[in-house]
């Protein structure tokens, strides 16, 4: 697995991974910029508004008969949060070349229309088109609130907010409801042109055509895109340890109670975290699985996350609310028993090829491929999957039971049914 | 072996059948770390009512379900853990009419799957056990209801259907499976999971004859008898036109849905499959005039997308998402199939979606699970799922217009919503 990182204009880069093997190209071009509650919304308003039309193409008609005739190529933006920075885009896929019929070339047009949804966006009067504007706004408002709909991941932002309140990592991917309410043409604008001229824009692509190819068309695609001091990504910064947990409670009218407990990490040893997490809680052989669910029976799903990007870990599992007490204790107690060592050979061994199994298949897949070297870029990280399984590798016992001797409960979030009130 | 060399899209697949009746298809795949298997029965929610050993059996909603929650239960333990040393995850899931148990993993490939074929073959149940389940299933079905997403699907199957299993969840419901017992998982694993009832699909750098090897070493030398099952009588008519409840969600939601003739368990399958896809996609997929119209006028966003799906002895096209006016959306749907039935189809619209959908279906190959699962259901219904690109351009705009003159009718919808709780 190669890839080729090459400077293509001030604070634009390529990132290139050929592959024969897929039916499709991935072409990915993504702004890095510091995630900020005061500039989240506008810039997750911003893809939206931009995938509704270009010059060329000036309204989603256009652009979806453009894209049926390149063989249902797909140009989804995409807002995500990688450690403490925001990357907003888009991504495009389309087959490849070789299963063209005819053999039409398909990477050409695509970047092209990548490059002009960003660089040249239908406007009036020098503005993005009032009605794309209100009707984007209204979607982004719904899709902020949107987030309750799912319990689970509603419980697990909720934990984030709490836990690092105050911090950047506490806001949310697509910013705030009060925040995206505040957004006006104008500031739409400014937030537009800052970001594509100051912010530093990583592109990816996967795929059959050789590097040659790629940069000819993407040089074309992004020729009339502004650069003036282009800003470096900043570092994320680390959880401030709390003095006392922090307990936090919400009731709704459902039936089942969601559980999330965040952990902070002191340790910098982010391989041994690694698999301490994944024999905690990390794969359906872990101790939260086998306790938690197969010997308590008290729920469907325990499982716990390390967001290596931040240093932290976090835990989630939907129970009885009844059984809240029980569940709790029950994954201090599993999480004791990892720092304790508490650990069978096969725990030991099935951590790791789950984790090296998980780096060697990326290459796999193009969508993870695309998210794996985006979230390193952004976090200031170089290592390839074959280094961080080299990483994984060498990790001991002893550095596992060490590195999560710093791991301390931090927050604690539970959703509780209407009637458990009483 | 028989080996089949489908140009258009590079792919081989490789079939045999044992002598027991099992099928089996490889699809290679060069330079790919990864190896997948799936190992699927075809049987799943649906089948609760079947004849055993000339006995009609009436067994628990949400018994296909549990039972494959109970399969990784082996003599020596738990098969989870013994593919975990390998650093395999083993899944499953259990669909209307299937119930599939697969991995990938870069290494250890043969000795997985021989894991794999084990445990799915051999059943290992105790009272205790079975009982213990009961906790983890019920928090699974709760953890469902207070999903709206799932809500809103099955309200729109019970509005729609009266007497197909259909209506029930896949499941169950806490109640339900409080009559599950071990003995009654045995009949089922004894009924469903004998060879000549099942398919195994493997894909990835392998080589076919070790995986033809090793299923012949390790599955039961016999197969089984047909299991004779009954889905109901369904009548034409909707059960139920509108059907509503209120959850704790952010903005109203709607799924409608229109009953269609049931498609026929041979290579007509496929083609109606895709004749549905391709009338969904004509009618309101994103690059519709209905669509661009609708999300003009505020009445849908990026939320709303339908679909076209299949069951044993049901089909029906349903399309939803966030609205304010369901009423009007559905109204609108309606009117726009009759204006496609009087008009026809735009043939410059029609040549491009059928060149988007040949592009869409060529991109699900890049899944291994998309192409096992796709090759299994094919085995189960008798059509050759790598057979779409003929089969899109045996496709005439007259087909997709007389599937919608027969099936989106305003006597065929139903209209499933859920609106946010009053304060």
């Amino acid at each position: 697995l190669e890839m080729t990182r090459t400077m293509l204009a001030e604070g634009v880069y390529l990132n290139y991974l050929p592959a024969r093997k897929f039916k499709t190209s991935v072409l990915s071009a993504q702004f890095v910029t510091p995630l900020q509650r005061d500039t989240a919304a506008a810039h997750a308003l911003l893809t939206a508004v931009l995938r509704r039309g270009t010059v060329s193409c000036p309204d989603m008609g256009a652009l979806s008969v453009r894209l049926d005739k390149l063989y249902g190529a797909r140009i989804d933006y995409t807002v995500r949060k990688k450690g403490e920075n925001q990357c907003v885009g888009f991504v495009a896929s389309f087959i490849d070349d070789s299963f063209v019929p005819g053999g039409e070339r398909l990477l050409e047009p695509v970047a092209a229309l990548l490059g002009e949804l960003i660089c040249d966006p239908v406007t009036v009067r020098g503005r993005f088109v009032p009605a794309y504007f209100e009707s984007e706004k209204v979607n982004l408002i719904d899709a902020i609130r949107s987030i309750l709909n799912d319990k689970r991941d509603y419980a697990s932002s909720r934990l984030l907010q709490e836990m690092c309140a105050g911090e950047a990592y506490g806001v949310p991917r697509l910013g705030s409801e009060a925040d995206a309410e505040k957004i006006t043409l104008k500031k739409l604008h400014t937030a537009y042109s800052r970001l594509i001229s100051t912010s530093r824009l990583e592109l990816f692509y996967s795929g059959s055509a050789d590097l040659k190819r790629v940069e000819q068309a993407l040089l074309s695609a992004f020729a009339t895109l502004p650069r003036e001091s282009v800003q470096g990504i900043p570092a994320t910064a680390e959880h401030p340890a709390r003095q006392e947990v922090k307990y936090v409670e919400e009731a709704m009218d459902v039936t089942q109670g969601k559980l999330g407990m965040g952990f902070s990490c002191g340790s910098d040893d982010s391989a041994a975290i690694l698999m301490g997490n994944t024999l905690f809680g990390g794969s359906s052989n872990s101790k939260l699985f086998m306790n938690v669910r197969e010997k308590l029976s008290l729920c469907y799903y325990a499982s716990s996350v390390y967001h290596r990007q931040k240093g932290i870990i976090t835990v989630s599992s939907g129970i009885e609310f009844a059984n809240y007490q029980k569940a709790y204790d029950e994954i201090l107690v599993q999480l004791e028993a990892v720092r304790r060592g508490e650990l069978e050979d096969w725990e030991l061994e099935g951590a790791k090829s789950t984790l090296l199994n998980a780096y060697t298949s990326m290459g796999d897949s193009q969508s993870k491929l695309e998210n794996f070297y985006l979230g390193q870029i952004a976090t200031g990280h170089s290592e390839s999957p074959e280094e961080l399984a080299e990483q994984v590798r060498s990790v001991t016992p002893e550095r596992i039971f060490r590195a999560m001797e710093s791991v301390q409960l931090d927050t604690v979030y539970f959703l509780k049914g209407k009637e458990a009130e009483a | 072996m028989k080996q089949t060399f489908y140009e258009r899209l590079g792919e081989a697949v490789y079939q045999e059948t044992l002598p027991n009746g099992l099928r089996i298809y490889i699809v290679p795949k060069a330079g790919y770390a990864k190896k997948y298997a799936f190992f699927a029965t075809r049987y799943g929610g649906m089948d609760t009512r079947f004849c055993l050993d000339g006995e009609w059996l009436d067994t628990p909603a949400g018994i296909a379900h549990y039972l494959e929650h109970k399969m990784f239960d082996t003599k020596e333990g738990n098969a989870l853990q013994e593919l975990a040393k390998n650093g395999a995850e083993p899944n499953a899931f259990t669909a209307n009419a299937m119930t599939g148990y697969y991995f990938d993993s870069t290494d250890h490939f043969e000795e997985n799957l021989e894991i794999l074929l084990s445990f799915v073959s051999i059943p290992w149940f105790t009272e205790e056990s079975v009982a213990k389940e009961q906790g983890i299933i019920g928090q699974e079905i709760r953890m469902v209801e207070d999903n709206p997403d799932w809500q809103i699907y099955m309200q729109m199957l019970k509005a729609m259907y009266s007497a197909s299993p259909a209506r029930t969840s896949i499941a169950g419901t806490v109640e339900s499976i409080s009559h599950i017992t071990a003995e009654t998982l045995y009949d089922c694993h004894k009924a469903f999971y004998t060879p000549s009832n099942m398919v195994l699909t493997v894909v990835g750098d392998v080589d076919p004859h070790h995986v033809v090897d090793l299923a012949r070493r390790i599955l039961p030398r016999e197969g089984g008898p047909v299991i004779p099952r009954d889905y109901g009588t369904e009548p034409e008519e909707v059960a139920q036109k509108e059907v509503s409840c209120q959850m704790e969600v952010s903005a109203p939601q709607f799924l409608t849905g229109f009953k269609c003739r049931p498609a026929r368990e041979d290579e007509d399958h496929l083609r109606m499959e895709i004749i549905g896809d391709l009338a969904c996609d004509i009618l309101l997929g994103e690059s519709s005039p209905l669509y661009l119209r609708l999300y003009d006028q505020g009445l849908i966003n990026t939320s709303f997308g339908g679909a076209f799906e299949t069951m044993p002895g049901i089909a029906y096209l349903y399309a939803g998402g966030d609205s304010k006016d369901a009423r009007a959306v559905t109204a609108e749907i309606v009117k726009e199939a009759k204006r496609l039935c009087e008009e026809g189809i735009d043939e410059d619209f029609y040549q491009r979606l059928k060149r988007a959908a040949y592009g869409d279906n060529l991109r699900g190959l890049n899944s291994f699970e998309t192409i096992a699962i796709s090759l299994t259901e094919g085995y189960f219904l008798n059509f050759d799922p790598l057979s779409f690109p003929q089969v899109y351009e045996s496709i005439t705009k007259e087909d997709v217009v007389a599937f919608l003159r027969e099936n989106i009718r305003e006597d065929r919808m139903v209209l499933s919503e859920i609106l946010p709780k009053e304060a």
